[in-house]
């Protein structure tokens, strides 16, 4: 029998790895990976929590497959972005970004 | 120390040990790769808690559609993976004291509020129920896979959050497709 706190402890583990990513990648594309492990350990959360208190109800399940919607569409978005920023100028890093500054 | 808690420790190590290459690895590729990697251990582990039909839903998903996707963008960019110029930005160490502390306050949370030993009180997906003639029925919990089915179509569960969902993924649809329409050139 697995406890609960070990899913939770990984899922902890897996989000920092994430944010780690997020905090100090330069190319965009590496943070939206980044963005889709802390959306992988929000996941790992929800099911967990959803099989220890309650397995009889699908609110967990449910819950988890928007969270794979909503991943599925910002990955979408966010490529397309990229893409279209590197068209106009030619460039993914995050920092050179700056179009909005001042 | 059960078979179970062995494959869990596999899987989370494979998990875990995959989502580091990601954000330490120089080359985009190779992470993009590692990222296929703990999406796959991600769906073991949700293979260990009873969700079959989440973790396939993770394989189609992630694996299938989001991966292939990075990998898309990382070849469309090309020329950005091959620069010598860093590929991590000035802040590694505040990146790291960030993280490790988010952690910490995570797992002393975890460990405060949830017993770090096996719990035996976990329910069963399969339970044995009684009729009244004494008869055992063993009825299957309705988180199944059935279950969740009618709860995203019935009008008194989540009816409308799905429907909305369509809805985001439609305009997602459109608006990746318009974001990343060449720019045409202006006829004036």
């Amino acid at each position: 029998m697995i406890p609960l706190s070990w899913y939770l402890l990984v899922a902890a583990a897996l989000f920092c790895i994430g944010l780690y990513g997020l905090f100090v990648r330069r190319n965009a594309v590496a943070i939206l990976m980044s963005v889709e492990l802390l959306l992988n350990a929000v996941n790992i959360n929800l099911i967990a929590f959803w099989r220890y208190n309650a397995p009889d109800r699908s609110v967990g399940l449910a819950w988890a497959v928007f969270v794979l919607t909503v991943a599925a569409a910002e990955a979408a978005v966010g490529l397309a972005l990229i893409i279209s920023v590197y068209r106009n100028r030619d460039s993914v890093v995050a920092e050179e970004l700056d179009l909005l500054k001042n | 120390m059960t078979g179970q808690q062995i494959v869990f420790i596999l899987l989370s190590f494979v998990t875990l040990a995959s989502a580091l290459i990601v954000v330490v690895n120089r080359n985009l590729f190779h992470a993009a790769l590692a990222l296929m990697v703990s999406f796959l251990g991600v769906a073991g582990l949700y293979v260990t808690l009873d969700a079959g039909f989440l973790a396939a839903a993770q394989l189609l998903v992630y694996i299938g559609a989001i991966s292939i996707l990075i990998i898309f963008a990382i070849m469309m960019t090309r020329r950005l993976m091959q620069a010598t110029e860093p590929s991590f930005n000035t802040q590694h160490v505040a990146g790291i004291v960030a993280a490790v502390a988010t952690f910490v306050l995570l797992a002393v949370v975890v460990a405060g509020y949830w017993p770090l030993r096996a719990d035996p009180s976990l329910p069963n997906v399969a339970r044995v129920q009684v009729l009244p003639d004494g008869t055992p029925v063993e009825t299957v919990l309705q988180g199944s896979v059935a279950a969740l089915g009618r709860a995203f179509v019935s009008a008194d569960a989540y009816v409308i959050p799905f429907e909305l969902a369509s809805v985001l993924l439609l305009a997602a649809l459109v608006g990746a497709i318009v974001v990343a329409w060449p720019k045409t050139e202006d006829p004036s």
